[in-house]
């Protein structure tokens, strides 16, 4: 058939002209970065330190920002309060170890917890207003942020909240580099739960229609996907990835106070318009490498102090969204009618 | 024979536009049915109804059972599979995630399934892994179709399949869906402009007015029928 003929060199023209126009820079660019930080590391031992250290806040930021993309994705929303619900279920972490649970079962027994909560949100506030207007649906989310700062507040006090480190105090010597176990515990426990989370998306059922869901929901249906339920999962899956942000953040603080994510939503914003807000790979790169560069900015750019780290992450999303809005893994849509 | 799907006095509308003004019609089990009519007679909307996308009064049964309450997704677990204008395809997710979507609602492995639509579209398999959206219009339309029939519908709904297609294809599309009827007994609903082949194709038509059925029977009577032949077969 002529038509199939053709219509299958297109497709691989589409296909290259998406390689070589979007995908290639950017991998070059990040195999560069890649190899910058590894020759970085072997000349200075204080270097290693920061890119490691850097590496593990980096996840944390990615992994907020692969919730606010899953909720993006899922409902066009973009919730501002991600972030305090990951400080709340640190919260409820912190009160499931002083009733007696241990360290990791608490941090299940959280996860869990978030997933609903997430997920009773969507059904409760998100949806009924969800159908008049996405902006009303973020007014909520701005909304719920005063909530839960309010209600963790009244629930267990301002001040310092003491958490057991579930990575305990010991520390590596690679070479002249050492490193707190902390770190390398935080990048895994982030990454493995991202990886979870990326092969439900990819390889399971319930993630083939999730992802139909956000993309065409009237279609989704139109097959059987339940589309409500997809999108109430969607919020669930995101309170998790926030839930393992909050629990892993907490130890790199050493204190747990209801501030605890606030300057992290702001890495994580960046790090998700960065990364393209539409893309998952991309909230996770982009986390990365926000957590990196402004470690490493504030070490050796001396007119940059500790204190203009969040506004320099609010800087590099400025730029971002006035520069490349559709950020370094934005896809462009490949569609033939 | 039985019908499997009956519409009895079925109302709809889009806000405040009225555009079904109590339709009825029966599609008998192992049928093909056309809906034929002039644009904003309310073929598709028909067609909505059944499938539960559009806000709809009145009673519509498949196989005796109301479904005239529920929505989009539990209509399709009854069997129902609606292929819409425009193919609905899932044009960023690869050729067999879109196969997959379509039998979302049958439990189980899908294997059998897939190896049925193959022996019908054989390209597909090759290609199971391309983006859906980098399908020619063609393709697209016969990946829709391939979607709905590993669903194993009781019912499918089609939704002007012919349109933006070459003759060649339509002819293709057509005889596929025909052959589908005969040797799997295939209960088919379909909306077409081009009523000559959708008369070729049907056991039997409804031609609707204004929201209204304004007229029905066989494709032999209709084919017939002079304002038939007048407004829709051009001779």
């Amino acid at each position: 058939m002529a038509s199939a003929a053709t219509s299958r060199l297109e497709g691989l023209r589409d296909r290259g002209a998406a390689l070589g126009g979007v995908v290639q820079p950017v991998s070059l660019l990040l195999v560069a970065a890649a190899a910058g930080l590894i020759v970085g590391s072997l000349r200075s031992a204080i270097f290693a330190q920061l890119t490691v250290q850097g590496l593990a806040l980096g996840a944390v930021y990615g992994s907020l920002a692969l919730a606010l993309v899953l909720v993006y994705r899922a409902t066009h929303v973009v919730n501002f309060a991600q972030g305090e619900l990951a400080m709340a279920t640190t919260y409820v972490a912190y009160q499931l170890i002083k009733w007696g649970l241990s360290y990791w079962e608490a941090f299940f027994a959280t996860l869990a917890i978030a997933f609903v909560v997430g997920a009773v949100l969507e059904v409760v506030l998100i949806r009924p207003v969800l159908h008049r207007s996405v902006i009303a649906a973020v007014i909520v989310t701005v909304g719920l942020f005063i909530l839960i700062d309010g209600l963790v507040n009244w629930v267990w006090g301002g001040d310092f909240k003491f958490m057991p480190s579930p990575f305990g105090t010991k520390i590596y010597h690679v070479g002249g580099v050492s490193i707190a176990r902390l770190y390398p515990g935080m990048f895994v426990v982030v990454i493995v739960s991202v990886l979870l989370v990326w092969a439900l998306f990819r390889f399971t059922k319930l993630g083939l229609g999730m992802r139909a869901a956000a993309l065409r929901p009237a279609e989704s249906a139109l097959v059987g996907v339940r589309v409500e339920w997809m999108l109430a999962i969607g919020w669930g899956l995101a309170a998790v990835l926030g839930a393992v942000a909050g629990l892993v953040a907490e130890p790199s603080q050493f204190v747990l106070q209801p501030t605890l994510m606030q300057p992290i939503l702001v890495y994580a914003f960046a790090a998700a318009v960065l990364g393209g807000l539409e893309s998952p790979a991309g909230a996770v790169v982009g986390g990365l490498a926000i957590g990196i560069s402004l470690n490493l900015v504030v070490q050796y750019v001396p007119a940059i102090t500790t204190e203009l780290q969040t506004p320099l992450a609010f800087a590099v999303l400025l730029v971002v969204l006035l520069l490349k809005p559709s950020g370094l893994f934005g896809h462009r849509e490949v569609r033939r009618v | 024979m039985t019908a499997l799907l009956e519409l009895e006095d079925v109302e709809a509308r889009y806000g405040p536009v009225h555009v079904l003004h109590g339709i009825s019609l029966a599609v008998e089990e192992g049928s093909v049915v056309t809906v034929l009519g002039p644009n904003g007679a309310g073929k598709t909307t028909t067609l909505r109804a059944v499938s539960g996308t559009v806000r709809r009064s009145g009673r519509i049964r498949l196989g005796g059972r109301p479904i005239d309450r529920l929505g989009p997704a539990s209509v399709a677990h009854l069997g129902v599979a609606h292929v819409p204008e425009g193919r609905g395809t899932f044009s960023e997710l690869t050729v067999w995630e879109n196969l997959r979507l379509g039998a979302y609602s049958r439990r189980g492995s899908i294997q059998p399934e897939l190896e049925r639509v193959f022996s019908y579209f054989p390209w597909l398999s090759e290609r199971r892994r391309q983006q859906a959206g980098t399908l020619s219009g063609g393709e697209q339309q016969m990946l829709a179709l391939a979607r709905a029939f590993v669903h194993r519908p009781r019912l499918l709904l089609l939704d002007e399949p012919s349109l933006g297609l070459a003759p060649v294809l339509v002819a293709e599309l057509f005889r596929i869906v025909r052959e589908l009827n005969e040797q799997e007994g295939l209960t088919v609903l379909v909306v077409e402009q081009n009523a000559h082949l959708a008369l070729q194709a049907a056991d039997a038509g409804y031609v609707l007015e204004a929201g209204r059925v304004a007229l029905s029977g066989t494709s032999d009577e209709l084919r017939a029928d002079d304002s038939v032949r007048r407004s829709y077969l051009g001779y």
